[in-house]
This record gives structure tokens, C-alpha cells and sequence, in this order.
């Protein structure tokens, strides 16, 4: 499997939320996406995933199609007033197998339960999603990721406003899907998840500042690099004529 | 007293062809225009409905004008009307910054006026409320075939998209994600919103279709909690209110459409106190909480 980014430009309004970002995620491995806010971390991820059409450059999939990527939006635009039991939802998981028409299969339903069992929230399966708290409802939003039984697998800032015991149950997931081979890639803002469960790391701040090594990446001075980077912001600056290609 | 309860209920119907067409008719109104409002209420699209029906207003209007009172050109001319209209929402939609809701608002009124001119310049006044209130009890048999072809339509069109449908309601991003077209989902169903009102406006008019639409799915999802109970609640109020609605206008002399209408915004209103799952009622009275 192949995620490049080559030369990835990405705007709102002409302003360069990602700008002229080149590299190579590793397959098979944890990364971490880290930076101040507004650093086109969740733009980042929507364009590798085709949400957001890039100004120029592009993102190279390889050995892997662009929907059987697991993607956990950071804000989920979930209608949670309809009335839908947390097992069917979770259950939607397998959409790529039971497509538009066929219903969920046998095996389908048994990896939907398998996965209710793995976030521990068997007990609810019946329940509509209306009646679960936010952590509960994230739990839920893993399980349907692990029956999407993906190999690459974006996380949009899973962990906001859930609660410790959930962030580490569920942040245990990650090296059991690098065991299994899976590429995680996360935009997480906790220095110490990243450190302890994602080897590698992409220091973001709309420019790469540093991609690596989490140990390596994660310095102060490049930390503060990324601050500073995020916070420069000029309502009319000069039209950019970089040739990404030789950057 | 049983046979005054039959004349009542059920001589109007046996002794009259046109009460039983109307019925049919209802019947068949209330099996495919139940689910599409529901729908529409889960889509959050409930005065969507309403903003489509005054759209198809000035197709309806050029099919009279053409045609006169013809029910194959006005239900064609409605059609396109509502279709076009959807189409340009949709595409205002997709391509500025503005919300749904904004431009179908837009389109909508520019249709509607259209048609209120179209309507003054050609015909009076009593035309003109034959068109926007229409007439259940003067169902003829073609009117009929229309309305039950509408039915069977939309019927095997949402068994068809029933799963994208509802979880494009649910999580858009999710079936994007996973390679779905929205989109497509949302046109079909749009346009069986479309092909349901020009339907209904037959029977009803077509400010009065958007009602058989709307408020029994709307009192559906007060008595119901998962989805399959909704639409078998949303189709029975729908039909009961039809068929109640008939009676009332018969025995008492009321026009058809808004006696049907109000007699589902009845059913509406006293659901909204008494209704288990949503009702006021039963949130107000609490029972004894359950153990930990």
C-alpha cells in the first residue's frame, strides 16, 4: 500500500489551508498528524479522502481503493434524532458488502456484534443511538471501524470531549491494528497518546515542519516552529508562485 | 344501531361510484405519500414538501391553459414544473455557498408566482380554486390509474433505495466515504416527491397533497420509535383521515380536501399530548425509575 502526497496544495478562498505538502505515509504504521489548530490537519485528511478537491498537486492511493478507507470525521455529522438501534448503525460497516440493495449478511451482523463486544458496548446493541452520552457514541463510531475491517484507517481528533477511560480503551485499538498490518493515521492533540501509541508523526502548521520519528519530530523547537508558522496569517498576502515540484 | 353506524360508515361507499374512487384513491395517496413524508420529516426537509408543492403550481397552470381542465397535461405540466424547480435548487445548491433551504425558497416563489400570473391571465377565479384546492370526490378513472401507478411507483422505487436513503438521512459523509453517491439517492427521492404531490394535487389540490404528506409522518414519529413502525402508523393515519375525511365531507356537505386535512391535523393534535414515544403527556407523567 502507497499514500503519497505529492506537492498537495488545498484552499479555502485562496487561502492555502494545506500548502505545497510533499511526502510518503508509512504502510502498515501509526502516524500521528500534530499542530496548532488551523494547521489543515482535518483538510488534510478530507483531501485524502476526496471530500475536498485539491488547487494542485495530488494524493497518490496505491494498493488501496479510496472507499474501503475507514474515515472517523471529527465532527460527525451523524443526525442522531433518527430513530436507528446502535447495532444497525454499527452494522453499516459492512456497506461495502452489503452495497445499496443486499442486506447485511450473516458474517456482516457477526463482525458488527464482534466489534460491540470489543468496545464493550454489547449491552446496548438495541438501543437507538439518540439514547448513548458522546463517549458512548464514539465507542460506537469504533466499533462500526473495526467491522469496516479497513487497511487504512483515518482518525479525525477522535479523543475531543471523551472521556480518559474511553481515550485509553480505545486508543489500545491502535497497536492491535498495527499488529494486524493495518496504517493508522490520526490527527490526535495529546503529545503523550502520540508518543506512547504512534511511532511515527507529521508535524503540521499548513506547511510540513517536521515528518519522522515521533521522538524525533516531537522538539520543542519544532513545536514552537509550528505555532509560530499556524499563527502567521495576512488577509491579503502576495499570490504564491512556489513550483512545489523542487520544494 | 348497527345499521346506523353502516349508513353512516359504509352506505356512502357501497351506493356511490365516486365515494368509492375517492376512497381508492385515498388509499392509494396514503400508501405512497405516508413514507415519502416521512422522509421528509426525518430528512429535517418538512416544509420541503410544502416550498415543492407551490412549485408545481405553474406547470399545472400551462397544462389548464393548453389543455383545459385536462389531468394528463396538467398532471405533465405539474410534473416538470416541480422537476425543474428541484433541479435548479439543486444546482444553486451545489455550485454557491447557499443552503437547501435557501434555494428552494428562491425557486419556489419565482414558480409560484408564475403560476398566480399565469392563472389570472387565462382563467377566473373558480378555475383557479379548482386548481389549488381540487376535488377528491370528482375522481374519474383516468385520475384514478395515475394515482395508483404513482403509488406502485414510488412504492418499488423506495423499496429499492430504502438503505441508501435512510443512511444518507443518518451519516452523509459516512456513505461518501464509502463511495456512495449522495447525490443520486437524493434526486430519485426528490423526484418521487415531486411525482406524489403532482398525484395528490388531483385529489386534494396541490396546497392540500402537501397535508396527507406531511402530518400523519409527522404524528408517525410521535407514536413510533423505530423506523418500520413509523411508516405503518404514518399509512394508517394517512388513510384513516381519507376515508374519515370522505364521510365528513359527505354527511355534512364540507369540501373533500380540507375536511381530510383537518381531520389528519386532528389526529395531529391530540397525538401531541397523548403520543407514548413523543407525546407531551407521557414525558410529563414519569414512572418510577429502574434500578442501576
Amino acid at each position: 500500500m502507497k499514500i503519497e502526497l505529492d506537492n498537495l496544495t488545498v484552499s479555502y478562498q485562496r487561502h492555502p489551508a494545506v500548502h505545497h505538502v510533499s511526502g510518503r505515509f508509512m504502510a502498515g504504521e501509526a502516524t500521528a498528524i500534530f499542530g496548532p489548530n488551523g494547521a489543515g490537519k482535518s483538510t488534510l485528511l478530507k483531501t485524502i479522502m476526496g471530500l475536498c478537491a485539491p488547487d494542485s498537486g495530488r494524493v497518490r492511493l496505491e494498493g488501496v481503493e479510496r472507499q474501503a478507507i475507514a474515515y472517523l470525521p471529527q465532527q460527525s455529522e451523524i443526525d442522531r434524532s433518527l430513530p436507528v438501534a446502535v447495532l444497525d448503525l454499527v452494522s453499516t460497516g459492512c456497506w461495502q458488502r452489503s452495497s445499496w440493495f443486499r442486506r447485511v449478511d450473516r458474517a456482516g451482523m457477526d463482525a458488527a456484534w464482534q466489534a460491540l463486544e470489543t468496545v464493550g458496548l454489547a449491552d446496548f446493541a438495541h438501543r437507538p443511538v439518540s439514547a448513548l452520552s458522546v463517549g458512548q457514541f464514539q465507542r460506537v463510531l469504533f466499533a462500526r471501524i473495526l467491522t469496516q475491517n479497513a487497511q487504512l484507517i483515518l482518525l479525525d481528533e477522535p479523543f475531543n470531549a471523551v472521556d480518559a477511560r474511553t481515550t485509553e480503551d480505545l486508543l489500545e485499538l491502535v497497536p492491535r491494528w498495527r499488529s494486524e498490518g493495518r496504517t493508522v493515521i490520526a490527527v490526535l492533540h495529546n503529545e503523550e497518546h502520540v508518543k506512547q501509541y504512534f511511532p511515527q508523526t507529521l508535524l503540521l502548521a499548513r506547511e510540513v515542519i517536521a515528518w519522522g520519528n515521533s521522538a524525533e519530530v516531537l522538539t520543542d523547537d519544532n513545536l514552537h516552529r509550528a505555532v509560530d508558522t499556524a499563527a502567521h496569517w495576512l488577509e491579503r498576502a502576495p499570490v504564491c508562485h512556489v513550483d512545489g515540484s523542487a520544494a | 344501531m348497527t345499521l346506523a353506524l353502516y349508513d353512516l360508515v359504509v352506505s356512502p361507499f357501497v351506493e356511490f361510484g365516486f365515494m368509492r374512487r375517492a376512497l381508492i384513491a385515498c388509499l392509494a395517496l396514503a400508501l405512497s405519500s405516508g413514507p415519502i413524508g416521512l422522509f421528509l420529516v426525518m430528512r429535517r426537509m418538512s416544509l420541503m414538501g410544502d416550498a415543492m408543492s407551490h412549485a408545481v403550481l405553474p406547470g399545472a397552470a400551462a397544462g389548464f391553459m393548453v389543455a383545459g381542465l385536462s389531468l394528463p397535461a396538467m398532471s405533465l405540466g405539474g410534473f416538470v414544473a416541480g422537476v425543474t424547480v428541484a433541479v435548479l435548487a439543486g444546482l444553486a445548491t451545489r455550485f454557491t455557498s447557499l443552503k437547501e433551504d435557501a434555494s428552494f425558497a428562491a425557486f419556489y416563489l419565482l414558480s409560484l408566482s408564475m403560476g398566480v400570473l399565469m392563472v389570472s391571465r387565462s382563467g377566473n377565479n373558480v378555475d383557479l380554486m379548482h386548481l389549488l384546492f381540487g376535488s377528491v370526490l370528482a375522481v374519474d378513472d383516468a385520475a384514478l390509474m395515475l394515482v395508483a401507478g404513482v403509488c406502485s411507483v414510488t412504492l418499488v422505487t423506495l423499496a429499492l433505495i430504502y438503505r441508501p436513503l435512510l443512511l444518507e438521512s443518518l451519516d452523509p459523509v459516512f456513505l461518501r466515504s464509502v463511495g456512495s453517491r449522495g447525490g443520486l439517492w437524493h434526486t430519485v427521492f426528490l423526484l418521487l416527491v415531486v411525482l406524489n404531490l403532482v398525484a395528490g394535487f388531483q385529489a386534494l389540490g396541490t396546497l392540500m397533497a402537501v397535508g396527507l404528506m406531511m402530518l400523519p409522518a409527522i404524528t408517525a414519529r410521535l407514536w413510533a420509535a423505530n423506523v418500520g413502525a413509523m411508516l405503518a402508523v404514518a399509512c394508517g393515519v394517512a388513510f384513516a383521515s381519507g376515508a374519515g375525511g370522505l364521510l365528513l365531507s359527505y354527511h355534512l356537505e364540507l369540501p373533500s380536501g380540507p375536511s381530510i386535512i383537518l381531520l389528519a391535523g386532528l389526529v395531529y393534535l391530540v397525538s401531541l399530548v397523548v403520543a407514548p414515544v413523543g407525546g407531551a403527556l407521557p414525558r410529563y407523567i414519569r414512572a418510577r425509575h429502574r434500578q442501576l
